[in-house]
């Protein structure tokens, strides 16, 4: 079982080494907006999550109302919701409801992601290490990145603010440019962003991203829905299939 | 109003997000629009945190632009999220030199 442990720290390294970096910009960014160093770190640790912490430091540093907090974080982090229902049908039997308490903590893209790739049923003590190795570069970026942020020279904090949303963009990028949908999505959201930024001003920025995201997501659901892969996947022979993927996988 | 509560907000509803579905969830979801809606806000809300805050994200619109052409292009290119977002900060450094 230790092995298991052991094997989820190894799989955490990568992406530790991912956040490190970004997190690093998170934490300049955080004390940027006026969030002292503890701040700053205590968001990372409790949130774990990109686009959610720099859109809250956004609400707190324009002393939005906690609705507005609450609802930002709701839609931006909807997401894991989904994940967390993806992930649960993959759980060993050994995944009790204590565990699946503990480790809803780290549900994140990139930890659903290696997670999900594993082929044998998901065991609590795999995830523990997966999440610890992760979170661990996580914070620790946060606080290298908040505390760096008060002693670099300010041209390259200045700088460091565009590290998230490179991320972002490098995110939304390939697959839009593979998918129709996406690509619509990404462009109605910009759009309604737009104009929300220098029409309708009196719109906060958290309500603006809300609303800009759950109008392009809800007009490229009813026009271009996203076909049934799992299904598809299900009613193929299950020999085929194993064949498929490894064709992908030579190419 | 305290930091610290907008902290505990902030926790508290991103980890109910992630608990709920994953403990209590036993069922899939058939609804095709809720599917397709799922898959597609995150794509929705990244846009729009992104564009246009990033143009402000430097603090000098010049430097901002040159940063998000070479990450709109790296990433055009598939290139790893951290060469993408490094890449970025990089020009947006870089430039800010010759300003």
């Amino acid at each position: 079982m230790k092995v298991q442990f052991l094997k989820g720290m190894f799989h955490g390294i990568p992406i530790a080494l991912g956040y490190l970096s970004v997190s690093f910009g998170f934490g300049i960014m955080a004390v940027s907006s006026g969030l002292s160093v503890i701040e700053a770190t205590l968001i990372s640790l409790t949130n774990l999550t990109s686009a959610g912490q720099a859109a809250g430091v956004e609400i707190i540093a324009a002393a939005g109302s906690l609705i507005e907090m609450a609802a930002t974080q709701l839609v931006i982090n909807i997401r894991y919701s989904l994940m967390g229902i993806s992930l649960s049908q993959k759980l060993d039997k050994s995944f009790t409801l204590k565990h699946r308490l503990i480790a809803s903590y780290g549900i994140t893209d990139e930890i659903f992601a290696v997670a999900s790739a594993q082929v044998l049923p998901i065991t609590p003590r795999y995830m523990y290490g997966l999440i610890l190795v992760s979170a661990l570069g996580w914070v620790l970026g946060t606080f290298l990145g908040a505390a760096a942020g008060a002693i670099l020279p300010t041209d390259i904090t200045a700088a460091l603010g565009i590290v998230l949303y490179g991320m972002f963009i490098a995110i939304i990028i390939p697959p839009a440019r593979k998918e129709r949908g996406v690509l619509f999505t990404v462009v109605i959201a910009a759009a309604i962003s737009i104009l929300f930024r220098y029409v309708f001003t009196a719109v906060s920025g958290g309500f603006a991203v809300i609303i800009s995201s759950v109008i392009a997501a809800a007009v490229m659901a009813l026009i271009l829905p996203v076909k049934d892969k799992e299904e598809e996947g299900a009613s193929e022979k299950a020999e085929e299939s194993v064949s498929e993927k490894e064709g992908k996988l030579c190419r | 109003m305290s930091v610290a509560i907008y902290i505990a907000v902030m926790a508290i509803v991103t980890y109910l997000i992630r608990m709920i579905p994953f403990t209590a969830f036993r069922k899939k979801i058939n609804s095709p629009f809720i599917k397709s809606f799922l898959y597609y806000i995150p794509y929705g809300v990244l846009s729009a945190m992104t564009i246009p805050a990033i143009f402000y994200s430097t603090g000098d619109m010049t430097t901002a632009v040159v940063g998000t052409v070479v990450a709109v292009i790296l990433a055009y290119f598939k290139l790893p999220l951290i060469v993408v977002a490094l890449s970025a900060t990089a020009a947006a450094y870089i430039t800010g030199l010759f300003i």
